[in-house]
């Protein structure tokens, strides 16, 4: 039994010990920290939003601005797994899709590929893909599109699909 | 027991509302607000918002926001915009953004769903009188895939609130609503038991530990069911009926060691010691950081010793003290590497987080004795939503520093052009001067014509449609005339009418000719408009690109020294939040294990007492025959508080 007494009376010196060097975290200084992060996220994300209108205006005017889109069909549930571009013979992008960018796609994001300046007036895109249906064959498609660049900044989307739909598979929308 | 139902309420509700937040696909009318999707969908909500917001900024900016595409979308721009703020812990701003959406003029449907934003926001930062207040204030109409899901937040904010028959009645009306059945029942359960509904209650849970599906958050939800259940009928003494519960439990899911320890348990109180072996037996091999592990470790010897098999009971406490020894090391490591600065570092590294179990990754790195605990650490929301932060400043910090980096590019870039354009532009700009006011002139003369052949139309004048040739024949005729004068015309009546005949040839083909001449006078007009429309379009690409040469270098130098100014001060606070961040961190780190080492330690005096004890009835049972029963000063239980492992399953 003294034993027993002396392991408490160990464990009570073991405890004020613990008490003594430990430094405390109050409830309220957690609150306060956090609300200092959230103003510094909105500062933060205010000066993001002014430098992507400076980018915009300053890399990319609007009377050469061109975006490509990239987009999967909602029918199938193909992997994509890669996508080409050429833009009038050029290869301006090339993007091999990771499974988190993959499923944001299929939940109906759309993933700007490309931003860059063309003349306006008479232009062609060229773009290739590869992936894989359901049953694991191998999908791979090339489409061309012929596009006019007006004045205005031009955005083009390209909806992707798999083997399993009755649509063609690459498909453009001139927005 | 009131306040530990609550909070797994609460716990609950996080799980669930991932499976709600599956919706049906948008059909999408923007672009831009597609990207914004597709980093939101990524978890990328820094870049979601930023995106968002840009977007956001110039819809209301045009004059006409109705011609955007973004037009289409706004009411669900400004709620995704408030969903990623929140996602990206911002509560404040998301909080404020949804309360303008109230107090706007909108659909009352859109205003339901902006109210149930809003009570979600309060329940999730544990405001819950004001979510209360809220979520009442939901009248009318609501978007139908939504109905389900204010239905479960309601009845979660009257479980906080004490309302546990208001609570109830919810929950019962969503039993059989797919989406949430399992988290409706288990809430059921809980509710009721909380109004003393013992039958109704148990009932609800078993209802829950059953539901189908291979969801995760579907089979936690078993899981956690049956584990309260099982925790529940073990404090109530009904074991036969706790065992069945616990077993329910999945060996690989996040609830099994405390299922383990509590099956265990069970047989040790019907005294079946040998049979507690079995779950503690597999319970002390797995990791030895987790609290339940540790207790197993004890477990297993004392239920040795209650079988009267004192020699391998001493074996396997003197395993428990090596393996509560190794643990006591790690933890004084980590509580040294863990001031030493370098926690803070392994949490931040690149390469862990693309792995979607980064913590475990962290975990199982060698000579890394700062992290051997985050995932026991990671338990606590305080320091999990402290992590997050400390994250997200990180995150923070790496992107004003590459945008402090990247205006020395655009001023670079800026003065090229500069340096390219001003020598050029002078020359340019006088040439295209001249070129400007001969259109102008050319432009005038086009509008000259055009007005004098509509005039034509009206009052036809055929002599203004006379050929070249005609007019200098009509003008020699008239010189003649002069000069012949008109009394030698009178004397010579064969000159006069030689000139009569002359005339009279012009005038003939004039008017004769005048409707053919008329008609390709307009088809002529016509064909000019075609080269004018050309003209006008060459001009206005000139006057564009102009513009644009003269914008390429113009009016950025104050923005970006704003902007530079701005991102220098953003990262001055983004360092000393980090500063004070991680300092929390550590310091919460820190006492976290302090308090584990005490635990441990008083484990390991009463280990230490029950292998002496051990060891001393080993060589007495040498001498004289085996007793079944040991000193109830050995029991794991009274050492690391029996109580609290059992109840293991409302102790979250």
């Amino acid at each position: 039994m003294s034993r027993f007494f002396r392991g408490i009376s160990i464990l009570v010196i073991l405890a004020f010990s613990a008490i003594s060097i430990a430094e405390e975290v109050s409830k309220e200084q957690i609150k306060g920290l956090d609300e200092q992060v959230q103003d510094i996220k909105k500062d933060v994300l205010g000066i993001s939003a002014e430098l992507n209108l400076l980018e915009e205006k300053l890399l990319y005017p609007s009377n050469t601005q061109i975006s490509l889109f990239v987009s999967v069909s909602e029918k199938d549930k193909f992997r994509l797994d890669s996508v080409e571009i050429e833009l009038d013979g050029k290869a301006v992008a090339h993007h091999i899709y990771s499974f988190k960018e993959l499923e944001a796609l299929q939940a109906g994001g759309m993933q700007r590929i490309y931003t860059g300046n063309v003349r306006t007036g008479e232009h062609e895109l060229k773009v290739g893909f590869a992936g894989q249906s359901i049953a694991g064959n191998e999908h791979r498609k090339v489409d061309t599109y012929s596009f006019r660049k007006g004045a205005a900044p031009g955005l083009i989307e390209i909806r992707l699909s798999g083997p399993g739909v009755n649509t063609k598979s690459i498909e453009f929308k001139d927005w | 027991m009131h306040g530990k139902i609550f909070r797994l309420a609460v716990l609950l509700f996080v799980t669930h509302s991932a499976i709600a937040g599956e919706k049906e696909r948008l059909e999408l009318k923007d672009p831009y607000f597609g990207e914004a999707l597709y980093y939101a969908h990524q978890g990328e909500h820094f870049d979601a918002i930023s995106r968002l917001d840009t977007e956001l900024k110039q819809y209301y900016g045009v004059d006409e926001p109705q011609l955007d595409s973004l037009y289409f979308h706004i009411n669900e721009a400004e709620f995704s915009v408030g969903d990623f703020e929140l996602s990206y812990r911002m509560h404040r701003r998301a909080g404020r953004a949804i309360q303008a959406v109230i107090e706007g003029n909108v659909d009352p449907a859109v205003r339901n769903e902006a109210i149930f934003r809003l009570a979600r926001i309060y329940f999730q930062k544990e405001q819950n009188v004001n979510a209360l207040h809220t979520i009442e204030r939901i009248e009318g109409d609501l978007p139908s895939d939504i109905v389900n899901d204010v239905a479960f937040l309601k009845g979660q904010i009257y479980m906080v609130n004490g309302k546990f028959a208001e609570a109830e009645k919810i929950f019962q009306s969503l039993e059989n609503a797919k989406s949430h059945e399992g988290f409706a029942a288990y809430n059921l359960g809980v509710s009721r038991l909380a109004q003393e509904k013992e039958e109704q209650g148990i009932s609800s849970l078993a209802k829950a530990g059953q539901v189908s599906g291979k969801d995760r958050a579907v089979l936690a939800i078993k899981d956690k069911a049956n584990l309260t259940l099982g925790s529940r009928l073990l404090e109530k003494g009904e074991l036969q009926a706790a065992t069945q519960y616990l077993e329910r439990v999945r060996l690989d899911g996040p609830f099994s060691n405390r299922a383990l320890l509590g099956l265990g348990w069970a047989e040790v109180k019907t005294e079946h010691y040998d049979r507690a072996l079995v779950p503690w037996s597999i319970l002390a091999k797995r990791n030895v950081t987790d609290q339940s592990v540790q207790e197993a470790m004890l477990g297993v010897p004392y239920s040795y010793g209650k079988l009267g098999l004192y020699g391998k009971s001493a074996l396997n406490y003197g395993r428990a003290l090596d393996a509560i020894g190794t643990e006591l090391d790690k933890l004084d490591s980590s509580v040294k590497s863990i001031k030493e600065g370098k926690f803070l570092k392994a949490l931040v590294r690149e390469e862990i987080k693309k792995d979607r179990n980064w913590v475990i990754r962290l975990r199982e790195l060698e000579d890394t004795p700062e992290t051997y605990y985050l995932m026991s650490l990671m338990a606590s929301h305080d320091f999990q939503s402290s992590l997050q932060n400390y994250l997200d400043l990180e995150q923070l910090r790496k992107r004003l520093e590459s945008w402090d980096e990247n205006y020395n590019s655009y001023e670079d870039m800026i003065a090229l052009r500069r340096q390219y354009y001003e020598p050029l532009l002078p020359g340019i700009d006088a040439q295209f001067r001249k070129l400007d006011s001969v259109i102008r002139l050319r432009l005038e003369q086009r509008d000259r014509l055009d007005a004098r052949l509509q005039s034509m139309l009206v009052a036809p004048r055929p002599e203004f449609l006379a050929t070249a040739p005609e007019r200098i024949a009509g003008e020699a005729i008239a010189k003649l005339e002069k000069r012949i004068g008109k009394e030698q015309l009178r004397a010579k009546p064969d000159v006069a009418h030689r000139i009569d005949r002359l005339k009279g040839y012009l005038h003939w083909n004039i008017h004769t000719e005048y409707d053919e001449r008329f008609t390709q006078a307009f088809q002529n007009l016509y064909a000019l408009d075609k080269d004018i429309v050309r003209l006008k379009e060459i001009y206005g690409s000139f006057v564009r690109t102009r513009q644009a040469a003269t914008q390429s270098y113009e009016g950025y130098d104050e923005q970006i020294r704003r902007l530079r100014i701005k991102t220098r001060n953003a990262l001055g606070t983004v360092e000393t939040l980090m500063a004070r961040q991680g300092h929390m961190l550590e310091v919460m780190a820190v006492n976290q294990l302090v308090q584990r080492r005490q635990r441990l330690e008083e484990s390991q005096v009463k280990a230490r007492f029950a292998m002496a004890e051990s060891y001393d009835r080993a060589t007495m049972s040498q001498s004289q025959p085996p007793e079944v029963k040991a000193p109830d000063a050995t029991s794991p239980a009274a050492e690391n508080g029996s109580e609290k492992s059992q109840s293991a399953g409302q102790d979250e």
